[in-house]
């Protein structure tokens, strides 16, 4: 972003684009709600939006340009939920909205990437199967915990335990901020479209200025060949660290824009299991893994036309299914590459002899 | 008493998780892949007793058979159609694929079947074992799955010891290109290998349904990966690690969950997992046992 206008490189020309495709899309959005051509059904959808769109890029970034797939994303996206909403929660009356807004955004930022620091520590010294069935354990012990854990505060200062409301031994004056099962409800509702659209902003400019820099590049050299990216002298462990954490860091950040959409927050196997961490899989494959603005394109997509085309929403999942399988072997497969690479040559090679003809 | 009542609780859940975990660590063994969708087939296969038994009141033992051939050419397929075009890609395409399949499975059974819970008659009709005078009873579901448990793990182990496509498999696991160049068909044996995993999973859907009589379609997603916490636990790709495995792991998430706390219970089995793969990635019988299936 450097270089002066008119002599931009390829990466910054890509990296505008992707950046006024969102800008863009936000202009359209708020004209179309301004002249009341938006259903309520869609305007509800368009935190939702933001979310998902924030969240497949940070998954983005751990399996496009880490290189490594992590099914415990939700459990980040739960992490960063639940710290903020017991923050807005507690501090509901005491600090003005905006202002709590970004402290609750720091704190979901936070503990998200403590909890993805530690997670990754063991973590990485995985690989391959190990490390994506290990992230999935790691998102489901996180949701249990959560499920089962009770915290309230009062004179005395903060109670928590695993059994119930009543073993927190409070004081008169005490409020439970997470009932176990129950989760934390009376969240205020502090996000907003606008609010969404900046955080995609600022994830997208975090994560494609990474890529950019000279630790993207460490990790990328890592993805495509660990031995040869060690023998030069790149600290391994180091950077995938890195780089796993400011992935979950975001992930953390979605999960405060979904808590402070909702006004009951609960941890429950659909928002926060493992078939929420496939979703966001589906996001980054579909819109092309590595790809970050096919990521914001593909989640926007997809959680659009299901509300939109009811017909489809009972086929839906089925229909995820079937695009990720043909998906994965039409760009994987060493035949389908091969049979690409040749339509590629004939097509270049046809044009060729017809100019000269 | 009660100990004894939730050590064998234990060893009944963990019965199933070994059963299926052989399915798991012949697969992984062999074609060097995760197979995320082996959970599901479990889960066709308990389907498929159910509508032969429940819907068209055949005999238990035919519908097993029944069930047996479905899951074969179930699993067969799904090699054929999902997993081979993607051998020699890189590991991360073939386990997008292979989560893509589980969800594909789990999917199509909620649309023929829907969401609701099945209740599953047992197909086991033997008398409860009762000891004590009655204190401490012992389920014959336990009893045939532990012993169909040790006839297939004798089974498995012979027939890949002593039969020629047992060897083949064998020379696959160790190295593909290699048992290519000494003429063995890698695929015609990795397709064998899925046809074997995915006929135990008939049985292990059956077992697993007879035991916990509630079928739905994320009835395997669970046991499917918690089997393959136990295949790590007992070291990936041996038979009796399978075994050894999937007992431990039933024991320990019945004992967490009768004595620390039930709802922490998938918890505990999950730090399990992160703890053998930090301490023994090889897993309980990894080093001593030197061939892979």
């Amino acid at each position: 972003m450097k270089t002066k206008a008119g002599r931009l490189s390829k990466t910054t020309k890509n990296d505008l684009i992707t950046y006024a495709m969102v800008i863009l899309a936000y202009i359209v959005m708020q004209l179309l709600v301004s002249t009341g051509h938006v259903s309520s059904l869609i305007q509800g959808l368009l935190v939702p939006f933001c979310t998902y769109a924030i969240v497949a890029i940070a998954l983005n970034l751990t399996v496009g340009i880490l290189g490594e797939l992590s099914l415990g994303h939700a459990g980040f996206m739960c992490v960063g939920a639940f710290s903020s909403a017991v923050f807005s929660l507690a501090f509901k009356d005491a600090i003005p909205s905006g202002l709590r807004f970004f402290i609750a955004l720091l704190i979901g930022a936070v503990a998200a990437a403590l909890v993805g620091f530690l997670v990754g520590i063991p973590v990485l010294r995985l690989r391959g199967d190990y490390l994506a069935i290990v992230t999935l354990a790691f998102g489901e012990i996180i949701k249990n915990i959560i499920n089962a854990l009770y915290l309230g505060v009062d004179a005395n200062g903060i109670h928590f335990t695993m059994k119930d409301a009543l073993s927190l031994n409070m004081e008169e004056d005490g409020v439970v901020l997470i009932k176990g099962a129950q989760g934390v409800t009376g969240t205020p509702n502090d996000s907003n479209f606008t609010v969404g659209v900046i955080l995609v902003l600022i994830t997208l400019f975090i994560v494609l200025n990474f890529i950019r820099s000279r630790t993207g590049r460490a990790v990328m050299s890592i993805r495509d060949n660990r031995i040869a990216a060690e023998s030069v002298g790149i600290n391994v462990t180091k950077y995938k660290l890195i780089a796993f954490t400011i992935s979950a860091s975001l992930a953390g950040v979605a999960g405060v824009l979904y808590a402070h959409n909702l006004s009951s927050l609960t941890a429950l196997p659909k928002n926060f299991g493992y078939n929420m961490s496939i979703l966001i899989l589906v996001f980054v494959v579909l819109g092309g893994i590595g790809n970050i603005r096919g990521s914001v394109i593909a989640a926007v997509l997809l959680t659009l036309l299901p509300e939109v085309l009811r017909v489809l929403s009972d086929y839906r999942m089925l229909i995820y299914a079937i695009v990720l399988i043909a998906m994965m072997i039409f760009n994987w497969s060493p035949n389908a590459i091969f049979f690409r690479k040749r339509v590629k040559q004939r097509l270049t090679a046809g044009r060729k002899s017809g100019k000269e003809a | 008493m009660s100990f004894a009542a939730h050590l064998i609780n234990g060893i009944s859940l963990g019965s199933v998780y070994a059963l299926i975990a052989l399915g798991y660590t012949m697969v992984y063994g062999i074609a060097k892949m995760l197979n995320f969708a082996h959970g599901d087939v479990i889960m066709i296969g308990g389907y498929v007793v159910f509508v032969t038994v429940s819907g068209m009141g055949m005999n238990p033992l035919a519908s097993i058979i029944i069930s047996m051939a479905v899951c074969t050419i179930l699993g067969v397929t799904i090699e054929r159609v999902a997993y081979r075009p993607l051998r020699g890609a890189s590991p991360l395409a073939v386990l997008i694929t292979a989560i893509g399949v589980s969800y594909l499975l789990q999917n199509i059974a909620l649309l023929v079947f829907g969401s609701d819970t099945k209740a599953f008659t047992n197909v086991v009709t033997l008398p409860n074992l009762e000891l004590f005078d009655g204190q401490l009873v012992i389920k014959s579901v336990t009893i045939v799955t532990v012993i169909v448990n040790i006839i297939i793990m004798v089974g498995l182990t012979l027939f890949v010891r002593k039969t020629k496509i047992g060897r083949a498999m064998t020379a696959v696991s160790e190295d593909q290109g290699a048992a290519q160049l000494m003429g063995i068909n890698v695929n015609g044996t990795i397709a064998v290998t899925f046809a074997i995993g995915s006929s135990l999973a008939a049985i292990a859907g059956v077992l697993l349904c007879s035991a916990y009589p509630a079928l739905t379609p994320y009835t395997g997603s669970m046991p499917g990966i918690k089997a393959f916490v136990a295949a790590v636990f007992g070291g990936i790709g041996s038979i009796p690690g399978a075994f050894i495995g999937g007992i431990l792991l039933g024991v320990i998430e019945n004992l967490s969950k009768a004595y620390i706390s039930s709802q922490l219970s998938d918890a505990i089995v999950f730090s399990i997992l992160i703890i053998v793969l930090l301490v023994k990635p090889t897993g309980l019988l990894g080093r001593k046992i030197q061939e892979k299936v």
